[in-house]
């Protein structure tokens, strides 16, 4: 109960902070912020992309939008384990396949079926490249096969990585924009690779919407 | 004598102005809906909020003014340097910035420091900052960069910092109502702002700089100059200036504020974006309604330091 009641306010801080930061602008360009499920995803340059996310989702939409997020990151301390675990009520998935006893993507699925809706990277890694968006692993896909049904916006997340680049500790506060794209899903007999660069397009695609 | 009487006189007065407005905007919705005047509502929704923001700043007295002001450049720098950051080599000199150069400025200003917070962007801003880029990177469009920090930071920290600064002019007979210094030059300046606005939807014809923005006329900017500084010279009982004197400097501040809305346009007009953000609605970013304020304030600041203020 107190647990619960600190995760809360300390979810609103989180989300003061990144306000105070970011100014963030969200534009719900191709989907209306409405409380159906859906698997958002999105490109990763920052470690505050889902918190960013997050933050921009009105707080009923927020309650029940769950982070995948490397169990490695979030569980090492329990600072970090209670703002994972509680805070964000991250998906937490083990990123070693020689070592995990859980499927990622079957943890996944099990979020799905409990009625959460997912943020997830597709790109897998934090992309710190000049290239704007890294190729899809097929997490997404899997996903998407496991669970044809459900809608997966994309969503572009800009100028974050300028905010905090890789290797610095300050952030510099800057105006960021989320757009929300419209949604796409697996179609009947859809390859796995025309898949993922169709749903990588779709996100390209945003990187020029309100800039 | 306090400042409260007048203040709460000329507060209650734009009060009335605003529900005014909001009586005619909303007929003028009824009647012709669209999106001018989905605009319109939403600029006067913001009106509202920014006035009675002001309003709670001064019950706080100085502290609460120099902390407003201070969030108001904190979120302005914040437009700006979204519009200039490129790469990484500048990013400690744009964090000290704001986490050093920003509050530094307003603390100075907070303890009155006139001889240091007048000189610290323009010479120790302008001299070290750059040594922090040079440490850190190469020198790709070096000068672009330090320049648009400098630029930055004298439009977003300076400039403003010489709204509350005028709290501590020392006016003989004027003690502790510089608040109303405050008040009526934001309400000239913004005045002149909103009736340029509408007499160039009324009369606009002649644009003043085609190649910047076609909103901005000829007849818009006399138009609200004048009817701007009328309305600065009719409130003279606010100020320690007497009628003539509050209509020069109320002529003053309007050009003024008129330069700065046409300077800042060329700068957007040069990055290619119309608002400069959008944290108030309607308007735009903090700076598309503070442009004419950013221009005015150092010079009003002066003139009434020079000729009025015994420090």
């Amino acid at each position: 109960m107190l647990r619960r009641a600190a995760a809360v306010v300390a979810g609103e801080a989180i989300a003061l902070f990144a306000r105070f930061v970011t100014a963030p602008r969200a534009i719900w360009s191709g989907v209306a912020p409405e409380s159906v499920q859906r698997v958002y995803f999105a490109n990763h340059s920052s470690n505050g992309d889902f918190v960013l996310l997050w933050t921009v989702l009105p707080p009923h939409l927020r309650a029940r939008t769950r982070p995948v997020a490397a169990a490695d990151y979030w569980l090492v301390s329990p600072l970090r384990r209670f703002v994972g675990r509680d805070v964000f009520d991250a998906v937490l998935i083990d990123r070693r396949p020689e070592a995990r006893s859980e499927d990622p993507v079957a943890q996944m699925v099990t979020a799905l079926d409990e009625g959460a809706s997912l943020i997830m990277f597709p790109e897998g890694r934090r992309n710190s490249g000049d290239v704007p968006l890294l190729p899809f692993k097929t997490g997404l896909f899997h996903v998407a096969t496991a669970r044809p049904g459900v809608d997966l916006v994309p969503v572009w997340i800009g100028n974050l990585n300028k905010v905090l680049p890789r290797g610095e500790v300050i952030p510099v506060p800057l105006v960021c924009t989320v757009v929300f794209g419209a949604p796409i899903r697996l179609m009947p007999g859809e390859e796995r690779d025309h898949f993922l660069a169709r749903a990588r397009g779709a996100l390209m695609a945003l990187s020029e919407v309100g800039t | 004598m306090t400042a409260d009487l007048p203040l709460l006189v000329l507060f209650a007065g734009v009060f009335a102005l605003l529900a005014a407005a909001t009586v005619v905007t909303e007929a003028v919705a009824q009647r012709r809906p669209g999106p001018v005047t989905q605009n319109l509502r939403a600029r006067v929704a913001a009106w509202w909020v920014m006035v009675v923001l002001l309003a709670l700043a001064f019950a706080f007295g100085r502290t609460g003014v120099v902390m407003l002001f201070a969030l108001v450049s904190f979120a302005a720098l914040r437009e700006v340097f979204t519009l200039t950051v490129r790469g990484t080599a500048d990013h400690l000199a744009l964090a000290a910035g704001f986490f050093v150069v920003l509050p530094a400025q307003y603390v100075l200003v907070w303890t009155d420091w006139y001889g240091l917070y007048s000189i610290l962007i323009p010479v120790y801003a302008f001299l070290f900052l750059p040594v922090i880029s040079a440490l850190r990177g190469g020198p790709a469009g070096f000068l672009d960069r330090v320049a648009e920090t400098q630029w930055a930071l004298m439009l977003c920290v300076y400039c403003i910092s010489h709204v509350p600064a005028l709290l501590y002019l020392a006016i003989p007979g004027f003690e502790g109502r510089g608040v109303l210094l405050i008040a009526w030059l934001i309400f000239t300046v913004q005045f002149s702002d909103v009736m340029q606005y509408v007499w160039g939807k009324l009369a606009g014809r002649r644009p003043v700089a085609p190649a910047l923005s076609p909103s901005k006329t000829w007849e818009g900017f006399l138009g609200g100059i004048a009817t701007a500084a009328a309305a600065g010279t009719g409130l003279w009982w606010l100020t320690p200036f007497g009628p003539l004197q509050a209509g020069l400097l109320a002529l003053m501040v309007t050009v003024m504020g008129a330069c700065g809305g046409l300077v800042l346009s060329a700068v957007k007009r040069d990055r290619g974006v119309k608002d400069w953000g959008h944290l108030i609605g309607g308007h735009g970013g903090v700076i598309d309604r503070l442009d004419s304020v950013i221009f005015a304030a150092p010079l009003f600041f002066h003139v009434v330091r020079w000729m009025w203020s015994t420090t």
